[in-house]
């Protein structure tokens, strides 16, 4: 790997490594110093584009504790605001010494742009690109998922994969990045998912996906899905009409407590509850099922931690 | 060599015109003098200039109907001079500059200025293409009369780029156009239904994350306008067409009897949207590049006749423009001097039709809805001799840095084409010889 774009062509055993490498990162987390020498004196750039806070403190910190020097770039205030183009602005960060960019951008496909031309030659990692991947959130959805399927089978969870394993994902799948790094990255690694969502939140073509399609959630539910998923509802996407109201969207398709319960009835006490967050709790997620003992939000945020550690050091250590 | 000259005569021996067997040609006085043995004879044949043809393909200078020549307003993009030096080695003696300049031609002042760069540039004759409405807003009619009446003589009006989706407005356009035999080309966009578009929407763009333009924007606009042209008796002339849909919709009103006609750009008959897999905005463009079953539809029907032509839409951008990410990057493609060279490429080579085809589709028929007179004519003794001599065995890798155009942005960039022109010929001045810019023509009065 050169570089990490996406996951709908990340082979399985390159996410099966990251993945395993994600499990000794991980590790370095529980230590009292939670600290490798592996980058020392490299030099990573985060280059965002977009807010994301816990995106980019989820890199600074993977980068920091793998003893490597981080640049800071947010386009807000910058020279960006000035017009400087992504090419001068990447090419700047390099020549400053920048090994790995880490960019987050609005616009679908702006890693590639880096990767793909000769304006810079450092590895480009994709935090995020329009509505296209989050390659990052999906291997950290992984490898929560994948803990949780060794712990239920009682199995050590390195080097295996998700075979059998059921996921609903629940939402805005057409704006979605991390749905679509989800679908592929979960379909390499032999999990079969669904996507649950009003019909004008999927994207045409969506029927040649490797997946399930449902509208109906409490259907999806009573299949007895392995962990569900929930999507954020973006309120700017109600000008546009994509559904009715928010009090419609939230019965139809919010996980609430009446839904929770419905898990419980069933006796699917291993079923968890995955968000990328940030959360909207009353609206795609009640605050009872985020507060439940099945949600694993805060995990999904330490396990980014440890999976970016893995994607810099295999990215950045020269073990290609 | 661009110096300036006066008409020369020049000698053509064993040009295949139109793709028939070898004939000699003559050219002289700015028109075509004589053709097979008696050009031979002709006296003036001796001291013409010889060009040996050695079985190429003479063909009438190619017409297009939707050239962006970006000035006035956007000099760093194109300019008359630069955009027609394209034109000229990519074989054509004639190009409709589209409206959307900056002042927008909107008004007799703008085409005729628009008219008179093309006159001083001398390179192909350049037809301005008049805005349907004020300033490309949608709004208000443009002063269509004065720009029909004008020394630009507008025949074709457009707001290229920005489709009339007002329907009332359209109509209206359509029946004022009849008072002096305009037509209205129209940009078949949906505004709605395309709002944030980024490229074709389908399975590419649902993998890509990328807003999708979806066939029916353009197909709903093309039925409600064939329907309006048929109720009003006018002219319709369809842009770009790029999806199967719009070619059911378009054959089913030439049935019809509905006075309509469509073109069909080179790098719809070639690329699909898998392209933009890439992510490099080179391949952006409006109406963008659509799905393979699209293509084959395009090419069967510029085949059949149900497209009527070749129209380039060659759109120049500053490199700037494109070296960017896909959302901010501009939409649009060179393609005046590879033109040729694709429809070669995709129709000729695969069979599907032949040079007078060609011929028929580059020069003829969008002479006749431009309404262009003294173009696109069969080449004949005491025709205009505005013609076009192509090496169809010549293969060539496709290099924007070497063309005239100042656009850099060609999807055709490493691609080997087949067919390239030697000469152009326009009112008899060879402005190309031997495949390089030779003479502009100088205007011959002083309009």
């Amino acid at each position: 790997m050169k570089h990490l774009l996406s996951t709908y062509d990340l082979s399985r055993a390159d996410a099966l490594r990251i993945l395993d490498v994600t499990e000794e990162m991980a590790a370095v987390g529980t230590r009292e110093v939670k600290k490798l020498p592996a980058l020392r004196g490299r030099t990573v750039a985060t280059l965002f584009f977009e807010d994301s806070t816990r995106t980019r403190i989820s890199f600074e910190a993977a980068a920091k504790r793998l003893s490597a020097d981080v640049i800071n770039f947010a386009a807000k205030g910058s020279s960006v605001s000035k017009g400087e183009s992504l090419k001068d602005t990447a090419q700047t960060l390099e020549a400053i010494g920048a090994e790995a960019v880490v960019i987050r951008h609005g616009a679908s496909g702006a890693a590639d742009r880096l990767a793909q031309t000769d304006w810079i030659s450092a590895a480009v990692v994709n935090a995020g690109d329009g509505t296209h991947e989050h390659p990052t959130q999906a291997l950290l959805d992984a490898f929560t998922l994948r803990q949780h399927w060794a712990r239920v089978h009682g199995v050590d969870p390195t080097g295996t994969d998700l075979s059998g394993m059921n996921v609903v994902i629940v939402g805005d799948v057409l704006h979605s990045r991390v749905a679509r790094s989800n679908l592929w990255l979960l379909n390499t690694l032999g999990a079969h998912v669904t996507f649950v969502a009003p019909p004008t939140l999927l994207p045409v073509g969506i029927g040649n996906w490797p997946c399930t399609i449902s509208y109906d959630l409490d259907e999806a539910l009573a299949t007895g899905p392995d962990a569900v998923m929930m999507l954020r509802v973006q309120a700017e996407r109600m000008n546009a009409a994509y559904f009715p109201s928010t009090a419609e969207y939230s019965r139809r398709w919010g996980f609430d407590d009446a839904r929770l319960s419905a898990l419980d009835e069933r006796g699917l006490e291993d079923t968890i509850i995955l968000h990328p967050g940030p959360m909207n709790r009353g609206l795609e997620i009640s605050a009872g099922a985020a507060d439940s003992p099945r949600a694993v939000v805060l995990q999904q945020v330490s396990n980014g931690v440890a999976v970016r550690m893995a994607v810099l050091y295999l990215l950045l250590s020269g073990d290609h | 060599m661009t110096s300036t000259a006066a008409n020369e005569t020049y000698f053509i021996s064993g040009a295949r015109l139109l793709g028939d067997a070898p004939a000699d040609l003559l050219i002289a006085d700015g028109v075509v003098a004589a053709i097979g043995a008696d050009a031979a004879a002709d006296p003036r044949a001796t001291e013409a200039v010889k060009i040996e043809a050695n079985d190429q393909i003479l063909l009438p200078g190619m017409v297009d109907l939707h050239t962006h020549l970006r000035e006035p307003g956007r000099e760093d993009a194109e300019t008359v001079e630069t955009g027609t030096q394209a034109a000229a080695l990519g074989g054509f003696t004639a190009v409709h500059a589209m409206a959307n300049s900056n002042p927008v031609a909107d008004t007799a002042g703008v085409v005729e200025q628009v008219w008179s760069l093309g006159r001083r540039s001398g390179w192909v004759d350049v037809r301005p293409v008049g805005a349907v409405t004020i300033g490309l807003a949608g709004e208000r009619l443009s002063e269509l009369g004065a720009m029909a009446e004008s020394r630009a003589g507008v025949r074709v009006f457009s707001d290229d780029g920005i489709c009339v989706s007002d329907p009332v407005l359209m109509r209206r356009a359509l029946e004022y156009v009849k008072a002096f035999d305009g037509v209205v080309a129209q940009h078949a966009q949906e505004p709605r239904l395309t709002e944030g578009a980024q490229m074709n929407e389908g399975d590419v763009s649902a993998v890509l994350g990328l807003p999708g333009w979806p066939a029916v924007a353009e197909e709903s606009i093309i039925a409600r306008d064939v329907l309006l042209a048929e109720h009003v008796g006018s002219r319709l002339h369809v842009c770009h067409v790029s999806t199967a849909g719009s070619v059911d919709i378009i054959r089913w009103a030439k049935s019809r009897g509905i006075d309509v006609t469509a073109e069909v750009t080179p790098h719809h008959l070639l690329l699909t949207d898998e392209k933009v897999r890439t992510y490099n905005p080179v391949y952006k463009v409006n109406p963008p590049l659509r799905r393979e079953q699209d293509v084959m539809a395009l090419r069967e029907a510029l085949a059949d006749g149900t497209i009527d032509i070749i129209g380039t839409d060659h759109a120049p951008h500053p490199t700037e423009a494109k070296e960017c990410e896909w959302a901010q990057a501009a939409m649009g493609m060179t393609g005046l001097e590879t033109a040729l060279s694709v429809v070669q490429h995709t129709m000729i080579e695969t069979g599907l039709m032949g040079w007078k085809d060609f011929a028929r589709v580059t020069s003829t028929t969008p002479a006749r809805i431009g309404r262009v007179v003294d173009q696109g004519r069969p080449i004949a003794v005491g025709e205009p001799a505005n013609v076009t001599l192509v090496d169809p065995s010549a293969r060539w890798i496709v290099e924007p840095t070497e063309m005239a155009t100042m656009g850099r942005n060609s999807p055709f960039s490493g691609l080997e084409l087949p067919g390239k022109v030697t000469a152009t010929f326009f009112h008899g001045t060879a402005t190309v010889l031997d495949g390089a810019l030779h003479h502009r023509r100088i205007a011959q009065d002083n309009a």
